[in-house]
């Protein structure tokens, strides 16, 4: 897979599986294509070559069978409309009855506790309330993939801890499967069943680590001397990223192709 | 609860109404001091004998008081308060505004419509709609009075379309801005939806940009009314404002209040039409009470 945007080219040569279930986040420098790539998942840009497949299927098929949900570093909330109304927008666009949305709405709340909260108008509520109200319009319709651009990325350090841990009690309950985009070492560790490590110009994967840390994962799991050990991996991989040819760390990455 | 959840519910309300009582409490002073300094300026202009910008006498700055005493003298002896004809005048007016305001506006929604989905069409159209309003309005009046009379239209329709003429082009341009003003990662998120253009327009688009839609509203409605006037005027309409305003240009030198009372019922309508989208504002845009302009 390749994608170039005018001269600069984002990515190259990358291949990479994400299997049912699984939380993977990509992380890396800025400039090393992360996020593009969780664009192409989306289909919301395309790449120049190669392809991106979502449940066996094309990602514009995917997309238009609104195979995932998606999440950005800020809300993107619509002014407009209550937090309910917010929630419930997908399932508009999916042509659920309004009873049965109400019903679900009023789920999605109680999950992202919330409850109560749903009269109010976005700007009324704190960054860390809008971006749960976010999740919850993500995850309203039941997606199979759930897509995460660093979501977090605007919070306060202890905001942010709470909410990795209600991402991942969210995503044992729903059993989606997540791409997360971060720049934070120690949020990948803790989230993920896998962090794939990217490298800049053009971004490329340099390494995939593959986190064993025992799920339900707590507050005890940042004080674990693995966790330690995972973030020193992930810093040493990002640090040779640039010059090394990291060798991949996991059978699902196979390099291949020519580079741009 | 943070403060900013007190905005919500009777607490607003109240400060809605507390705020709109200290609004017309404050234009009501600075009307006071206007007419103040009005007042002054004549009293020190005759005491000085002041010949330049223009000498003051009666004829060229009537007493506040005498405009305002204007409108509750007969026109004529033995008829009607002067404020019931004009009255009536402005009501007549009115309607031609209302129906050139709604008209209008629709038609420059449309036009904000198509031109947002085409650059092309933008790029060709938007010239000649720019060059539409360097065209004087009492230019192309007689036009439409012949095309729309000629088929037997009441006169007051010409008038109405002379007035949409006005109040099309703010409302397109602005239309236009709003639709195109999106974050890219809310069109994003309707793409992820698989949304079609329709409803991203109705969903997105539009209340998006609906701050946009109302401040091209509040510049239309006035100029709607304005329309309308400047439309009586080749339409040889007496019932409207632009009757009574000929009427006593005529007489100016005889009565010069009676013109200058015209005025105030003039400028009256075209607050009235100011105030009543500013209020249709309030009850259909909830935004960050910061970004209400």
């Amino acid at each position: 897979m390749l994608f170039a945007r005018g001269n600069v080219q984002a990515l190259a040569d990358i291949d990479l599986d994400v299997r049912p279930g699984e939380f993977v986040s990509l992380i890396g420098p800025s400039g090393c294509g992360k996020s593009t790539l969780l664009r192409v998942i989306g289909d919301l840009v395309e790449p120049t070559t190669g392809e991106a497949l979502v449940n066996g299927k094309p990602a514009r098929r995917a997309r238009l069978d609104r195979d995932y949900g998606i999440v950005f570093q800020s809300a993107v909330l619509y002014d407009w409309r209550t937090v309910a109304k917010n929630i419930s927008l997908p399932l508009e666009m999916d042509g659920w009855e309004r009873g049965r949305r109400a019903e679900r709405v009023r789920e999605m709340l109680e999950l992202v506790e919330l409850t109560g909260f749903g009269g109010h108008y976005p700007w009324q509520l704190s960054g860390g309330m809008q971006q749960r109200v976010a999740i919850a319009r993500a995850l309203a319709f039941e997606p199979a993939l759930l897509l995460m651009d660093e979501p977090f990325g605007a919070l306060d350090e202890m905001t942010r801890e709470r909410l990795n841990s209600e991402l991942l009690r969210l995503w044992s309950m729903m059993g989606a499967t997540v791409v997360f985009v971060t720049h934070s070492i120690a949020e990948a560790a803790f989230l993920s069943t896998r962090v794939v490590v990217m490298s800049p110009r053009p971004g490329r994967i340099a390494g995939i680590v593959e986190i064993d840390l025992p799920q339900p994962r707590t507050i005890d799991t940042r004080e674990d001397p693995r966790f330690f050990a995972y973030v020193t991996e992930i810093r040493e991989l990002l640090r040779r990223g640039g010059t090394s040819s990291a060798a991949p760390g996991d059978a699902a990455l196979a390099g291949g192709g020519q580079p741009g | 609860m943070t403060p900013a959840l007190e905005r919500s519910g009777r607490g607003a309300l109240l400060r809605d109404l507390r705020a709109g009582v200290r609004t017309l409490g404050l234009s009501a002073l600075l009307m006071a001091v206007l007419c103040g300094v009005w007042e002054s300026y004549r009293w020190m202009g005759q005491r000085l004998e002041l010949t330049w910008p223009f000498e003051i006498n009666e004829r060229t700055m009537p007493h506040t008081w005498d405009m305002v005493g204007q409108l509750f003298e007969p026109a004529q002896r033995n008829g009607p308060l002067l404020i019931e004809i004009l009255f009536d005048a402005a009501l007549f007016t009115a309607r031609e505004a209302l129906v050139g305001f709604v008209l209008g506006a629709a038609i420059g929604f449309a036009i904000g419509v198509v031109l947002a989905h085409s650059r092309l069409l933008q790029r060709g159209f938007l010239p000649y709609l720019v060059a539409s309003q360097t065209i004087p309005i009492l230019a192309i009046a007689p036009m439409v009075v012949v095309w729309l009379g000629g088929n037997g239209a009441p006169a007051w329709v010409s008038v109405a379309v002379i007035s949409a003429y006005l109040t099309f082009f703010p409302v397109a341009i602005n239309t236009l801005r709003g639709l195109l003003s999106i974050d890219p990662r809310a069109l994003d998120l309707m793409r992820s939806y698989a949304a079609g253009w329709w409803p991203i327009l109705w969903k997105l688009r539009v209340p998006a940009s609906l701050p946009y839609l109302f401040t091209a509203f509040k510049v239309a409605a006035p100029a709607a009314v304005v329309g309308a006037i400047i439309g009586e005027l080749p339409s040889s309409i007496q019932d409207g404002l632009a009757g009574a305003i000929l009427n006593f240009n005529q007489y100016y030198v005889t009565s010069p209040p009676s013109l200058w009372a015209v005025n105030i019922i003039a400028a009256l309508l075209g607050i009235a039409f100011f105030a009543a989208v500013a209020l249709a504002e309030r009850l259909v845009v909830h935004r960050r009470p910061e970004n209400v302009a």
